[in-house]
């Protein structure tokens, strides 16, 4: 066996990775330019919000509702053993504020609408739609990829917030309602230690998370090749790709900025 | 080489490889303005490459493309917009965006690029949709058509905005032999009502003999015979006379 072959194999990988990275910068780059020209499409940007946003509605409640209750379920058990129960609400809203909120309804939201956006443009791509776009004199870039991105943007803090919300509802319904955590406690020491910039820091990283789920879900639709294998295979790589990217951006955001 | 006016699309020493594989290599190949050119060659052999050059969806690696004798090369893309809006093209399986009623196909180009009212478009759609022999399809999605249907209507889409140059993939391959002719018919007719320059891409060799004015044939890379059927017909290349007369024997390899 050739010693080099892992030596190549990593570093065939990783001039791969490298490229893959360029080309979404440079995909991003140019949904920016256009964004700038004209015609501005804000039907599509509307619509695609309704796709993003309004339709992520449920899966994000039932995701936030539980994790709520889960937190609260297993802070309450941990404190309980120093007497520290009054912090379980300050817990459940600091931990869905500042990660758990953004993070989750990002990585539900990528498996919902940006698996969606890379069957979408991949099978637009292998059936020549998005060879039609350009012969038409249509900018595909500006027709397709940049109202799903504004929108995916715009839309993922709206998300969370419903998230944090009902998220602190339910850890409020097991708290209080289900382990007899005192009702006044727990508010007042959610007030005390929650800051506004906790919420707004956790929407900053969720406004960062819907645009890479996006530009990732459009990127591997948009140069998908080899037919419906191909759009499968780009679908399953959009949701692996921006999930990790996801996780792996929220450390480095959350280092930077809290 | 310079450029003639008669001839309103020149590919000049065009070469092409994707991967390892080199797919156009030197080719060189005019198209006359205002008649029919149809390139027959075997499948797989780069026909659509050579049409995808001829829009810039695909740039060549060497040698040039020009639209009148400017080379489609050197535009920024506001300039090869200006090119590809004289220019409809027919998708080998239509291309319909399938979110959209084939209405809203044929009216796509309308709206994007002119100033038409909506009951302008609206007239303009059922026009085109009725020379191309489609009547009451305008609410139905793409999906709900036959093949043949989709067809008429990527070529309805192709004509909405009265183009100087009509591309056509493959018009006929996956039709039973009578909508073949329906189909190879109506690039005939259109051709004659909007005196257009149509360039065919087939290998369907009856059909090319009927629509085309010019045939060129293409084998390993290259234009290999040019001219008018007559002359295709009665040329002395083997590989022609093999491919024309679809014989298995001859330096065409079939494995």
């Amino acid at each position: 066996m050739n010693w080099t072959g892992p030596l190549a194999y990593t570093g065939r990988k990783t001039m791969r990775f490298l490229e893959e990275a360029g080309e979404i910068v440079l995909l991003f780059i140019q949904a920016l330019l256009w964004l700038l020209r004209p015609p501005f499409r804000l039907r599509l940007i509307f619509k695609q919000m309704e796709f993003v946003g309004v339709q992520s509605i449920n899966v994000v409640l039932l995701t936030g509702v539980f994790t709520g209750g889960v937190f609260a379920l297993q802070t309450y058990h941990g404190f309980s053993m120093f007497g520290a129960e009054s912090l379980v609400g300050s817990t459940v809203a600091l931990a869905l504020t500042r990660e758990l909120g953004p993070v989750l309804t990002a990585l539900m939201v990528t498996g919902r609408a940006g698996s969606a956006m890379a069957a979408e443009l991949g099978s637009m791509r292998v059936t020549e739609q998005i060879d039609a776009l350009y012969v038409m004199a249509v900018s595909p870039i500006q027709y397709l990829v940049l109202p799903r991105i504004v929108a995916a943007t715009c839309m993922l803090p709206v998300l969370t917030v419903v998230c944090d919300f009902v998220g602190i509802v339910g850890g409020y319904v097991v708290g209080v309602r289900m382990l007899g955590v005192n009702e006044g406690i727990f508010i007042a020491k959610i007030v005390e230690y929650l800051d506004f910039s906790d919420i707004s820091m956790g929407l900053v990283k969720a406004a960062f998370f819907g645009l890479m789920f996006s530009l990732i879900g459009c990127y591997k639709g948009f140069y998908t090749t080899g037919g419906a294998e191909g759009v499968g295979r780009s679908t399953t790589e959009a949701v692996v790709l921006a999930s990790v990217s996801i996780l792996a951006a929220d450390y480095v955001l959350t280092a930077i900025m809290f | 080489m310079n450029h003639r006016p008669s001839d309103i699309i020149q590919l000049q020493g065009v070469h092409k490889s994707f991967g390892r594989q080199r797919v156009l290599k030197g080719l060189d190949l005019d198209i006359p303005r205002g008649r029919t050119t149809v390139i027959i060659g075997r499948s797989g052999g780069g026909k659509s490459v050579i049409l995808k050059h001829m829009i810039g969806l695909i740039r060549p690696d060497q040698g040039r493309v020009l639209v009148d004798g400017q080379d489609l090369n050197d535009m920024d893309d506001r300039e090869l917009n200006q090119v590809r809006r004289r220019y409809g093209m027919l998708f080998q399986d239509a291309a319909l965006f399938d979110s959209m009623t084939v209405g809203d196909n044929v009216a796509f180009p309308l709206r994007e690029h002119t100033k038409l009212s909506q009951a302008q478009i609206m007239e303009t759609v059922i026009e085109k949709l009725k020379m191309v022999g489609l009547v009451n399809v305008e609410r139905k999605m793409p999906s709900e058509l036959s093949g043949g249907m989709r067809k008429r209507a990527g070529l309805a889409r192709a004509i909405a905005l009265e183009p100087e140059i009509i591309l056509y993939d493959e018009p006929t391959t996956g039709l039973d032999p009578p909508l073949s002719a329906a189909i190879n018919h109506l690039i005939v007719e259109t051709q004659e009502r909007l005196g257009l320059t149509g360039v065919v891409i087939s290998h369907d060799i009856a059909g090319a003999f009927e629509v085309g004015h010019h045939i060129a044939m293409l084998y390993d890379g290259k234009i290999i015979a040019s001219g008018a059927p007559k002359e295709i017909e009665s040329s002395e290349d083997p590989v022609v006379q093999q491919f024309i007369h679809g014989r298995a024997e001859g330096p065409i390899e079939v494995v």
